[in-house]
């Protein structure tokens, strides 16, 4: 499939031609697991199993879940003490499901950065990239509605804001609040169609997953070095890469044993201690809880939202150019979606002819501070909008925005990239130079 | 580098995280030394029994636990009472049977009731619904190694009461220093030896605050020890079947990094 020369499936016993002729589907799955893989990918590499494998964990325990649970605002929060009182394993599942959400961030996060640090969203993978762009926004999604679900207090409210943010969309905002919500406020039909959707995006999810891996067994594994793979002869591809099985399957299930070891250990030893105290009271429309805090995965970009009051001069101007159009609230929401926006044009925003960081010594300094930046604006996100946070919210996500809009497409003119291996043979050589004496085990 | 990444980003990852419940209260929480902290930690039977008796003798003249059934008084990792006994404890109530259109004694498939009184709350998931720590900044730490703390809350909610009341729109209110705000509709419910222990266990007010949080610890989590179970039976088996894919991917990978296979 990905264009690197190797050995294709070669239907031997009669049974296989006559199945290959019907229904390749052998040959499909040979070329899948067998595909060539650059053999210098380093742990970072492993997070796409570890994803997959939370969004099926996710299908499982959810559709277990469903059979228990029931979408009405007077049973919804009870159903789900049900299943943690009375449903067989119950609490497991429901824990396992509210931390695999966790999970499920910490490991797209990672992987994010991976491609952002490593430039895997370059020309040829742009595809690849803005699929998985769009993967994130369905989580993201999905993650807001299934947290409705359990009807809490922060359910309800978070439900609230979230969806008060469409309402902040000039002329058509109120009226599109409504029709999300499906009536004045959050109530019974709002839960009935998070619900439905909470249901179906994962299936989209799990469709968009295959375009993803599509696309990349297409052009091939990005590697840390960012050189290609050589396609000019067999001998040659055969010296950059091995196949996926045996070698990577196992180094990717090893990771993925590690990392569900600790998962194991939140989901038996502290439940709750991402989620939060006040998703343990029914939802009450009357009472308006202190502190309306999204989950952590979502407080960078809750931060960014929050960041942009009227007193900040990019939002006055905005104001004052708009007529008043473009109001504080609309601006934050605008910036909460641009953040998202910038990030998936990275591929030509980044105008640096070289992949990896690795080999680009100035663009590795902004990259880390991004990554700092990310989790400050997690925190700030977090804490209340007084005192010095939101100056803090403020420069972080300016920085955000900077890091796409001015430090990557400058970097690229500025920065003298250091000197790249030749080969992907030559990268993994300086790390085992024994390894040219030997031949691999077939 | 990027072992450095996963390092600080686990790192910042926990500190960042759990702070999520942060509130601006400078309220006092003591911490409380339970015994079902901590990974190994378990329900102390013999405790929750004591606090089953103070909540049915003091907090349920206002509060319900309307998600815990009565049957859930027998079952193992919790209070532990033997079904008789069950039964028995129930007939002390009386249920609102919608068949028969009338009260009846209650069986130990009823729940115990709602709040009698319309502004006390459900006490049923209190121990999770409250925090008891907090930050520093946001960062929680303090949760990470002392738990949420949501028993201690309670505990140290039922021994805060610093003894002045004020009176406020007709209601007189009284200080706490654990309750956010500092002032609580609720007249403090606990005092020395107001409830009598079987066992002649201590029954100071310290004692029976104690108590009765880690019952409500147990109706919020009934299933605190099975989880526990499940999860160390979880983390001792991936840790084994990460020792085996590690030899493995070390065996598989050394001819093609030229090292020697065992």
């Amino acid at each position: 499939m990905s264009g690197i020369p190797h050995d294709h499936y070669e239907p031997k016993a009669d049974w296989e031609k006559g199945l290959a002729k019907r229904l390749p589907i052998l040959g499909l799955m040979y070329d899948t697991l067998m595909i060539p893989t650059p053999k210098n990918l380093n742990w970072m590499w492993i997070w796409g199993i570890v994803l997959t494998f939370v969004l099926v964990l996710q299908i499982v325990t959810g559709i277990v879940l469903v059979m228990h649970y029931t979408p009405h605002v007077d049973y919804a929060f009870s159903s789900v003490e049900h299943i943690m009182r009375n449903v067989n394993g119950g609490y497991m599942l429901r824990y396992m499901h509210q931390n695999g959400a966790s999970l499920f961030f910490v490991a797209v996060y990672a992987h994010i950065f991976r491609g952002l640090y490593y430039g895997s969203y370059k020309a040829p993978r742009e595809i690849t990239w803005i699929i998985g762009m769009l993967i994130y926004l369905l989580m993201m999604g999905t993650a807001f509605m299934g947290y409705v679900l359990p009807w809490g207090q922060m359910s309800f409210w978070g439900a609230t804001v979230i969806t008060g943010l469409f309402g902040a969309i000039p002329f058509v905002g109120e009226a599109l609040q409504t029709w999300l919500l499906g009536g004045p406020a959050v109530d019974n039909a709002t839960l009935n169609r998070f619900f439905s959707l909470h249901y179906l995006l994962p299936f989209v999810i799990l469709g968009l997953v295959i375009v993803h891996i599509w696309a990349f067994h297409t052009t091939g594994n990005n590697n840390p070095t960012g050189v290609e793979v050589r396609r000019t002869s067999k001998e040659e591809a055969e010296k950059d890469t091995l196949s996926f099985w045996p070698y990577f399957v196992i180094k990717d299930l090893f990771a993925l044993a590690v990392i569900l070891a600790v998962f194991f250990a939140v989901v038996g030893f502290m439940p709750n201690y991402l989620g939060h105290p006040d998703n343990y009271i029914e939802a009450n429309a009357l009472a308006t809880p202190a502190h309306i805090v999204p989950e952590w995965y979502f407080l960078p970009f809750y931060a960014i939202l929050r960041a942009f009051d009227d007193t900040v001069w990019a939002v006055q101007l905005a104001s004052f150019i708009t007529g008043g159009i473009v109001d504080a609230k609309f601006f934050g929401v605008l910036a909460m979606f641009g953040s998202i926006a910038v990030m998936a044009l990275v591929p030509w925003l980044d105008t640096s002819s070289i992949r990896s960081a690795r080999y680009r010594p100035m663009l590795k300094w902004w990259f880390w501070i991004f990554v700092f930046n990310f989790f400050v604006l997690m925190w700030v996100g977090a804490m209340p909008a007084e005192g010095i946070y939101p100056i803090i919210a403020l420069i972080g996500s300016a920085y955000w925005f900077a890091y796409f809009l001015i430090i990557l497409p400058l970097m690229g003119v500025i920065e003298k990239p250091l000197a790249r291996p030749a080969t992907i043979e030559e990268d993994f050589t300086e790390h085992y130079p024994k390894s040219t004496e030997a031949t691999p085990a077939e | 580098m990027f072992r450095t990444l996963t390092l600080s980003a686990v790192a910042a990852f926990g500190l960042a995280t759990a702070g999520l419940a942060a509130g601006a209260y400078d309220t006092h929480i003591e911490d409380f030394d339970f015994s079902f902290e901590g990974p190994f930690g378990k329900y102390d039977q013999n405790q929750l029994q004591r606090g089953l008796q103070v909540y049915t003798e003091v907090c349920a003249a206002c509060h319900g636990l309307k998600f815990v059934p009565y049957r859930s008084l027998s079952e193992d990792g919790g209070v532990g009472m033997p079904e008789d006994q069950v039964r028995a404890y129930a007939a002390q109530f009386e249920v609102f049977d919608p068949e028969l259109d009338d009260f009846r004694t209650a069986i130990p498939s009823d729940h115990f009731g709602e709040s009698g009184l319309e502004n006390a709350p459900d006490l049923s998931l209190m121990a999770k619904a409250r925090a008891g720590f907090h930050g520093p900044y946001g960062l929680g730490i303090n949760q990470f190694f002392k738990g949420i703390g949501g028993p201690e809350y309670i505990a140290s909610l039922l021994t805060g009461y610093t003894g002045e009341e004020k009176e406020e729109a007709g209601t007189t209110l009284y200080e706490n220093k654990a309750f956010p705000g500092g002032w609580i509709a609720m007249a403090p419910p606990l005092d020395d030896e107001l409830v009598e222990y079987a066992d002649g266990h201590a029954n100071d007010l310290h004692h029976l605050s104690e108590d009765v949080a880690a019952f409500l610890m147990w109706t919020a989590e009934p299933k605190m020890m099975a989880r526990k179970q499940a999860g160390f039976v979880g983390v001792l088996f991936l840790t084994i079947l990460s020792v085996l894919l590690y030899l493995t991917n070390k065996r598989i990978w050394a001819p093609v990094k030229g090292k020697k296979t065992a």
